[in-house]
């Protein structure tokens, strides 16, 4: 069992969750033109490397915000986490 | 190589056994090799062998970082089917039901492929007409395919909940009797004592650090145990594709995920089909030992670390538990996880990369076992043509960006939209 600090609402397990996927994906700047690999590396292409990964979750049975999780994916630990809108440094 | 007959297993008899010869060697790594294939799963192991075989090409090494059979070929639920509506899933698993039927005469090594049929049950008119769908598109396509209603259902899975009240009632199912399981371990075993016996050489317990690419030409790979020249590389890595991906500063449409299965203790023989639960994603099959083989969705998550959470198992097995209830009073044995290429589409790639003479095989997702065979003939032949076969023209990977996707209900990654 995963446990997640909601910034929100503190401590919670996993089962409160619902997962986002890789939270340093950019989407292209709509006001260019946009290149079919720069649509490619949004929607499709993924880093997913073994290590400490920053990902997007979803306090779905809480107070429904998402959020940033900073994460191990080989240990499961789980470091720091962060408001959506929060910049990580 | 020693043939393995009822022969010889007299003749070792009489010295106790402990005369066999090494099913495989343990070589050095030599300096160069014609072709080097990374990762000594069952599908490195079968491309290694069909390179041999189909192609007279010999001098081969396989690299493998642990050891033969450890990875996700000695992980899965064993299942082997070819129930797929989409002509490039289709005719590719069954070529593939072809390779499995001849597999245990083929190695000379029993994989015990027991072709006992799976049945993905139905639990509402909108599926009972999916279903019907696929069935046909599958017979068009020369593949088996039964439409059963619930009667049909209830005489062949009897323990199954028929009863009234439940959320999910059975309507009925698609079965493919030709569908069935083989014994993993033998799988890759036998394709590593074939292959070692035309002469590649399976190197274990050595690590790939890195490659040597000049002017867009791959040239080699550098391991733990030295480096090696190659003219080309095929990668089969399964759940560590991305880590060899970023040594190559390439992204690709994979993420690693977690896959958890377990098995129950073993009972007495009940249920001699593969069944799947319509309503959610649980299968079940019983092993020739009697335990209940089960599996269902991933862990949800990016994951490397092969071995799974608890609440995914309570998630698969209570819909385990609405199939079929009697499986509430087994105990657990064993549980454990093995990592994932989950591709983007829920198909595979298996394609020539950017570099020439690297070829890539990934994105497997929850179905690499029954691949084995037809993913190894398929790479074997990309490899030694330098083009691909047109079984695998689909599983290209450029797709993605080009809009080609394979619109199978395959689930990629985002499990959780679907």
């Amino acid at each position: 069992m995963l446990y997640i600090n909601c910034p929100h609402c503190g401590m919670r397990s996993q089962n409160e969750f619902s997962y986002g996927g890789d939270a340093t994906v950019k989407r292209p700047v709509l006001n260019k033109e946009v290149s079919d690999q720069e649509w490619d590396d949004f929607v499709y292409n993924r880093k997913s490397l073994r290590g400490k990964h920053l990902e997007l979750w979803q306090h779905i049975s809480g107070c429904r915000q998402w959020i940033k999780v900073e994460r191990d994916t080989a240990t499961h630990e789980i470091f720091r986490t962060f408001k959506a809108d929060e910049e990580v440094a | 190589m020693q043939k393995y007959s009822i022969f010889n297993l007299v003749k070792n008899a009489f010295s106790n056994h402990e005369n066999w010869d090494l099913a495989w060697k343990d070589p050095t790594p030599k300096e160069q090799y014609d072709v080097v294939i990374i990762g000594g799963g069952g599908h490195g192991l079968a491309t290694a062998y069909y390179l041999a075989k189909e192609h007279n090409i010999t001098n081969v090494a396989i690299i493998e970082k642990g050891w033969i059979g450890g990875g996700n070929v000695g992980r899965n639920t064993t299942i082997i089917r070819s129930n797929y509506m989409h002509d490039e899933n289709g005719l590719f698993s069954e070529f593939g039901m072809d390779l499995w039927r001849k597999m245990s005469q083929d190695l000379n090594y029993n994989v015990m492929f027991s072709p006992r049929g799976i049945i993905n049950l139905a639990h509402s008119d909108a599926q009972m007409n999916a279903y019907a769908r696929r069935g046909n598109s599958m017979r068009l396509n020369g593949i088996d395919a039964v439409l059963l209603n619930r009667e049909q259902v209830k005489e062949i899975i009897p323990m199954a909940d028929f009863s009234e009240n439940v959320r999910f009632p059975i309507f009925g199912g698609l079965m493919q009797p030709s569908a069935g399981t083989a014994r993993h371990d033998a799988v890759a075993w036998g394709y590593a004592r074939q292959a070692d016996s035309m002469g590649v050489d399976i190197i274990q317990n050595c690590e790939v650090t890195g490659f040597d690419v000049v002017a867009g030409k791959i040239k080699g790979i550098r391991t733990s145990r030295g480096n090696i020249k190659a003219k080309k590389v095929g990668i089969c890595v399964a759940g560590s594709t991305n880590i060899l991906a970023e040594k190559l500063n390439m992204t690709l449409p994979i993420e690693t995920h977690l896959l958890q299965a377990c098995v129950s203790e073993p009972v007495k023989p009940v249920l001699d089909n593969v069944v799947t639960f319509g309503a959610g994603h649980f299968y079940v099959s019983q092993s020739d030992k009697g335990e209940m083989v089960m599996g269902g969705d991933l862990d949800g998550y990016n994951s490397y670390a092969q071995r799974g959470n608890l609440p995914t198992l309570q998630h698969v097995l209570t819909e385990g538990i609405a199939m079929m209830p009697f499986l509430s009073k087994l105990k657990m044995l064993r549980t454990w996880g093995g990592i994932m290429d989950m591709s983007m589409d829920g198909s595979p790639i298996i394609d020539k990369t950017h570099i020439e003479g690297l070829y890539l095989n990934c994105g497997w997702c929850y179905g690499g076992f029954k691949a084995t065979p037809a993913s190894g003939w398929t790479f074997a032949h990309t490899i030694a043509q330098d083009r691909v076969h047109e079984l695998n023209a689909g599983y290209s990977l450029n797709r993605f960006s080009t809009g080609n996707l394979i619109d199978e209900k395959g689930l990629g990654t985002k499990t959780w939209i679907s």
